[in-house]
């Protein structure tokens, strides 16, 4: 059924369903998350998470200063992190601008990487202000080069002025050109949202519209992906589940630097959606500098010394 | 493995030294028993250590001590200089906060987050807060040249020990009194640390006294003629007999008495929060706590949505080895309160209210009780009206407002309650019509040195915290006195 049979489409019903959310309390959203933060993740269970965090990650680029060199040099890093040890397993896809898709496409399918998928950001990443026409060739010139995943922004601006319904017709629009051919991931830019409550109203916007995935961040906004904010995406996702039996992903993007900042972010979906969302069809860690963090904890724990930097490829 | 399986976390407990056996602490020392009974570590029934248990005499030399420092020193001493040394000794907790949290887990079961991250902090800022008043007793409210009553006799319960301490003595203190404390009988080991930081900060001899031992030890204290005030916290039972023991004297007291507080819960409630406030409410310190949220009063039309998130909730509470840090629910103090929740948990099962734990694997050792939670509770039922003190929540629904009030006060104790709404205007109603001394409002069980805290009806006398907890150990000048 279109929309999960929960809203028609129409802006009466999108705002009827909305007012049936209930709010977030700011100061107890964010003591829960505080306190999930002091879970002490040791030894066996701290190689898992390292393991499970690298193949979770969308290794990203996304600067003005990217070249083809440089993607295929990051595709290398995606499929084989680190190259003096065959254990350490691919990462969950590679996130680039629509130009860099066929280029990392092709490479990545040279070097045995066809099981990592590549992301395209859309819709006039980061900011999203364009005409819709533009956002829908922006997405349809991924798919054109072979993205397999989407991740599009929200039109923040619409939002913030109480037109959900625009924001909600963008998303489904965009759903319906990636059809089956690509995993639509929603980036909500919480950073903008501001308040926990318009956090939980964007990511049920997004969901009902048809996301696969909601991403707090573009990466291009501070404060990104905070674990309270986390914490109220993965409640909006195990809400979803409950009232539609369908399984949200949540992509954690921007400010996940240390392997301990990764552990948190596994701890919160763990203990608020449980085990079955920890794997990387259904969560995702936006991340550049992170990978290297990840891999130089877990030479620690197979050598037992810290590796000098030296020891990791910086890309 | 696809489950994500936290490794044991624990802390070291090298950190402590714990003696074979304790005396008391009297005039600056440590002096021997005459008789001992052992202390144990209620996760595993290991014996830590052996307690001195305190008679008549014992109480004799320590309330002489308070009452030589007392006109010696203590109440001569100007009040910045009182102030000094309780902020010496608030550092020098800090600085030995580990040892106190590791020695708080082993004797009273809590887990380590708990009293790492609450219990220890909180007794530092109770002793900061109070030295920052020692100078400024004449703004506390009893007129501009307040005095101290004189020995205070402080009894405090097993299931805060060191905080409770902190909450006894720290405005004792700084008021200029002097004090002869005693710790509850199962958790004597952090009053003790505590005895140890008076000496390193070099407080005048007999300021502190400490009494180990048991009821009759307390009730020696509480009949001594040389006390002047008696500071209690612990059961109602004992508060009464406590109130009827100095009826004919003329100590004053503060009693610190149980709860049986309501949680209410509107349909506009936030509904993740508010379930982190139930489950904050009554598993925190595994139920041991006079103020928790023991009744969840929940509107009817959100109810069964609060009750299944909450038991999802419930399914995550890590029960365990109080030592390990990502235990978030420890062990049962004793196996004497282990059998009163057992008792009272039967009688809920009896009188047909539906109760349900998640599953969970209690170690075969020491004292251990599931999270668990009843419902269709109704106001007749035992579990409804009957401190339990322990992981035990009661759920009771209601249609309107005013059903919400009327059921939260329908208890003969008022300590504290709690309102989940995104409404301030109902909030700031229900807070009115609420008989308890503390309320919360979208939070529950969140303390303060500067907030006074104390109970309406059978919760007790008086209010521990902020200038109100001060002047419980202040009198003005017109009342006069003997320690003149």
């Amino acid at each position: 059924m279109e929309f999960y049979g929960l809203v028609d489409g129409t802006e009466i019903s999108l705002r009827k369903f909305l007012q049936t959310l209930s709010g977030v309390d700011q100061i107890g959203a964010e003591a829960r998350a505080a306190m999930l933060a002091t879970r002490s993740i040791k030894t066996s269970a701290k190689n898992w998470a390292i393991d499970l965090a690298i193949s979770m990650v969308d290794l990203t680029t996304l600067e003005g200063a990217d070249t083809p060199g440089k993607v295929r040099a990051l595709c290398n890093k995606a499929v084989r992190p680190d190259s003096t040890d065959s254990s350490v397993p691919s990462v969950g896809a590679i996130c680039v601008y629509n130009d860099m898709v066929a280029i990392a496409r092709k490479h990545l399918d040279s070097i045995g990487g066809s099981h990592v998928p590549v992301a395209a950001v859309s819709t006039a990443f980061p900011s999203g202000r364009a005409s819709m026409a533009v956002k829908i060739q922006d997405t349809q010139d991924a798919l054109d080069a072979g993205a397999t995943e989407i991740d599009m922004v929200i039109d923040r601006g619409a939002f913030l002025s109480g037109q959900f319904q625009v924001v909600f017709d963008e998303i489904a629009k965009i759903r319906t050109l990636c059809g089956t051919k690509a995993h639509l991931k929603v980036i909500l830019e919480t950073g903008e949202l501001v308040t926990y409550d318009n956090v939980r109203t964007a990511s049920f916007i997004a969901m009902l519209a048809g996301a696969d995935f909601i991403k707090t961040s573009t990466g291009k906004v501070s404060p990104a992906a905070t674990p309270p904010v986390v914490l109220v995406m993965l409640e909006a996702v195990r809400d979803f589940h409950q009232l539609t039996n369908h399984k949200i992903g949540v992509k954690a993007a921007g400010g996940i630097r240390t392997t301990k900042d990764a552990i948190k972010q596994l701890v919160l979906v763990n203990e608020t959606v449980g085990s079955q969302w920890l794997s990387p069809s259904l969560f995702r860690i936006g991340a550049s500098a992170l990978l290297n963090d990840l891999l130089m904890q877990r030479m620690k724990a197979r050598d037992g010394f810290y590796p000098s930097p030296s020891y990791v490829s910086i890309d | 493995m696809t489950d994500f399986d936290y490794a044991p976390a624990l802390e070291s407990r090298s950190i402590v030294t714990i003696e074979s056996e304790y005396g008391h602490f009297i005039n600056g020392e440590f002096v021997k028993g005459a008789n001992h009974f052992p202390t144990i570590n209620p996760s595993n029934e290991e014996v830590l250590s052996q307690i001195a248990l305190g008679g008549a005499q014992d109480i004799d030399r320590a309330v002489a001590s308070s009452r030589v420092a007392f006109e010696s020193t203590w109440s001569k001493m100007p009040g910045k200089e009182r102030g000094k040394y309780l902020y010496r000794i608030a550092r020098i907790m800090q600085e030995r906060s580990r040892e106190f949290a590791v020695l708080e887990s082993l004797d009273n079961g809590k887990p380590i987050r708990e009293s790492r991250d609450i219990d220890i902090p909180l007794a530092c800022a109770h002793f900061f807060y109070h030295a920052g008043w020692a100078d400024k007793l004449e703004f506390a409210g009893v007129g501009s040249s307040p005095r101290p009553l004189g020995v205070a006799g402080q009894i405090i319960p097993w299931n805060f020990p060191l905080l409770m301490l902190a909450w006894k003595i720290a405005p004792a203190l700084a008021a200029g009194n002097t004090v002869v404390l005693k710790p509850a009988e199962t958790t004597s080991l952090t009053a003790l640390l505590f005895a140890q930081v008076c000496q390193q900060a070099e407080l005048p001899a007999g300021v502190v006294n400490i009494v180990t031992g048991d009821g009759r030890t307390g009730s020696a204290l509480v009949d001594h003629p040389g006390i002047d005030k008696i500071a209690f916290t612990g059961s109602t039972q004992v508060g009464k007999a406590i109130a009827r023991a100095i009826a004919p004297t003329k100590k004053k007291a503060t009693l610190e008495l149980g709860g049986k507080a309501a949680n209410i819960v509107f349909d506009d409630a936030p509904v993740d929060e508010c379930v982190e406030g139930i489950v904050n409410g009554i598993f925190f310190n595994q139920g041991h706590v006079c103020c928790a949220g023991s009744r969840l009063i929940v509107q009817e039309s959100v109810a069964e949505e609060i009750v299944s998130k909450l038991k999802v909730r419930m399914s995550k509470i890590r029960v365990g080895d109080p030592l390990d840090k990502n235990t978030d629910l420890g062990a049962i103090n004793s196996a004497e309160q282990l059998s009163k929740i057992t008792a009272l948990t039967k009688s809920g099962e009896d009188e047909g209210a539906m109760r349900w734990s998640p599953e969970c694997a209690l170690p075969k050792k020491g004292f251990w009780f599931a999270p668990t939670v009843f419902t269709g509770v109704t106001q007749a039922h035992r579990i409804a009206q009957e401190e339990i003190f322990g992981p035990v929540l009661s759920v009771l629904t209601f249609r309107t407002p005013q059903e919400a009030i009327e059921k939260a006060n329908n208890t003969p104790y008022g300590l504290s309650a709690g309102v989940w709404s995104e409404k301030g205007s109902r909030i700031h109603w229900a807070s009115q019509q609420l008989k308890a001394g503390v309320i919360w409002a979208n939070t529950f069980n969140k303390f303060d040195p500067t907030s006074p805290f104390g109970g309406y009806k059978e919760s007790g006398w008086g209010r521990e915290g902020g200038s109100h907890g001060l002047t419980a150990y202040l009198k003005s000048a017109e009342e006069g006195g003997n320690n003149e």
